[in-house]
């Protein structure tokens, strides 16, 4: 096993990535984040409070997405949906999706089908704590990321949530 | 995350960890039908067949909406007009759908067991029960628990009677299955000769012929149709009189201390089980239930397509 971030630079990379998603947009009325349910919901969290802590200007608007039933894995395996508490329109808005790990892209390929649901927004953003760089199985490409690795598949990146930290075993 | 079952034939055969996982899901799938655009895309790979040997309005419609929420295929079948009446055998009538890749089949027979029958012969397809004679009603029993935790929060020591038609009831028996199963108690309510005998001891649940006493107990009334279709013999003279027994009215609820909630599982016959200012009052659950319908059968269609051998 071997620590990828500890408790000290999460916390430190979580502030960074806070700050970069406020400096393109010094305007958060026009973006809508969005977690991805269920391992991208702590981190979205934990920037969504360091967003917080900069950005007083007016309210944050901020909202958890099931991807359950857009999967494409379906017929292997049935994944328990989880809530989904997007309640602001996304029409015409920039959203900015966050996850814990991107790996094979599937989780965001879905995402981007489920939001396709809630509205056409004008935008879509990806923003991860950990981009795994091999065995991507889809064109997609984070625009913000914590920490880049290379890994094998046979790999696990694993975000601890009660010691916060991350790990790679 | 799985059922315990490639069917659903009867609430019978479930797990209490299978009811869980059912109403569960479906509260994800009823915040879907919240949304603008009210389809996911989880069965756009399964075709799934309605075969109705009896008549049906809302069963129908229901689960041909939810499976058009869930972008699945649908065909429609209707006994009369199919080559049934030719005289062709249910086995032979599936089995030739079949043929033609389908990989569900929501099912309703006036005989009793019929899905049942036709889930030892067609191994590899998922068999829904949408009503088998007098038998169960497995997706009516799982949206009532359903609107019965939407109102209550829990099914666990909730006391629920079940009034009218018992004998004749597929609704009752899922209902009673489901309910001894989550925990919570019931009671049934209805004229001596539509009880069927040994039902106490069967399900250890409580009987009681005076309606002011069951609904003065209850927290849930749910409210059976009197299936005259279903009846050969005279079991009660007349409606009239089932009415000044058993018809729960606007005046009976007013007189209870307590609000309960009044559920139907339809078609409701006004002014014999149940009069219109019951069944339109504010504590009446009946369009919420119809609603709650859809999103509970995507839960148990989208449950049940999961299963690996569908494609084999």
């Amino acid at each position: 096993m071997q620590v990828l971030l500890s408790a000290q630079q999460l916390k430190l990379t979580i502030k960074r990535l806070a700050f970069q998603l406020l400096e393109n947009d010094d305007d958060l009325n026009n973006i809508v984040f969005v977690g991805i349910q269920p391992r991208g919901v702590f981190i979205s969290e934990k920037i969504m409070e360091a967003v917080a802590e900069i950005y007083k200007e007016g309210p944050i608007h901020y909202g958890l997405l099931d991807i359950t039933f857009y999967r494409d894995d379906i017929r292997e395996e049935l994944h328990m949906p989880k809530e989904t508490t997007l309640v602001h329109s996304i029409e015409g808005k920039k959203v900015i999706l966050i996850d814990d790990v991107l790996y094979t892209g599937r989780t965001i390929r879905a995402a981007l089908d489920a939001l396709q649901d809630f509205g056409r927004p004008q935008k879509v953003e990806l923003c991860v704590l950990v981009n795994r760089r091999f065995n991507r199985e889809l064109p997609i490409q984070p625009d913000f990321f914590g920490i880049a690795i290379d890994t094998t598949s046979s790999q696990k990146v694993k975000v601890n949530l009660e010691q916060s930290e991350v790990v790679l075993y | 995350m799985q059922l315990s079952t490639k069917h659903l034939l009867g609430i019978k055969d479930l797990l209490p960890s299978d009811i869980s996982l059912i109403l569960s899901t479906a509260q994800q799938f009823k915040d879907v039908l919240q949304r603008p655009i009210k389809k996911v895309p989880s069965l756009r790979d399964i075709t799934i067949v309605n075969l109705f040997y009896e008549n049906s309005t809302r069963t129908r419609m229901s689960f041909e909406l939810a499976e058009k929420r869930l972008s699945a295929d649908t065909i429609n079948f209707a006994a009369s007009g199919s080559s049934v009446s030719k005289g062709e055998t249910l086995l032979d009538t599936v089995n030739n759908i079949l043929s033609m890749k389908v990989d569900m089949v929501v099912m309703r027979h006036s005989a009793s067991g019929a899905p049942h029958f036709l889930s030892k012969h067609l191994p590899n397809t998922s068999i829904i029960n949408a009503g088998d004679g007098i038998n169960e009603h497995p997706t009516q029993a799982l949206l009532d628990a359903f609107s019965v935790i939407e109102q209550l929060g829990s099914l666990e020591g909730k006391k629920i009677v079940l009034i009218g038609d018992i004998m004749h009831s597929r609704v009752a028996l899922s209902n009673i299955y489901l309910l001894k199963k989550m925990g919570a108690e019931v009671m049934l309510s209805g004229p001596p000769t539509l009880m069927p005998k040994y039902i106490q001891e069967a399900f250890e649940v409580k009987v009681e012929y005076n309606l002011k006493k069951a609904l003065a107990w209850c927290d849930v009334a749910n409210v059976l149709r009197i299936q005259l279709e279903r009846q050969n013999q005279v079991l009660f003279s007349s409606l009239r009189e089932y009415n000044r027994a058993f018809g729960v009215t606007g005046k009976l609820l007013n007189e209870l201390e307590k609000k309960i909630v009044i559920m139907h599982p339809g078609p409701i016959n006004r002014g014999v089980e149940i009069d219109s200012e019951a069944a339109d009052s504010k504590q009446s659950v009946i369009l919420k239930q119809v609603e709650n319908g859809v999103a509970v059968r995507m839960a148990v269609l989208y449950l049940l397509s999961g299963k690996k051998e569908l494609n084999n």
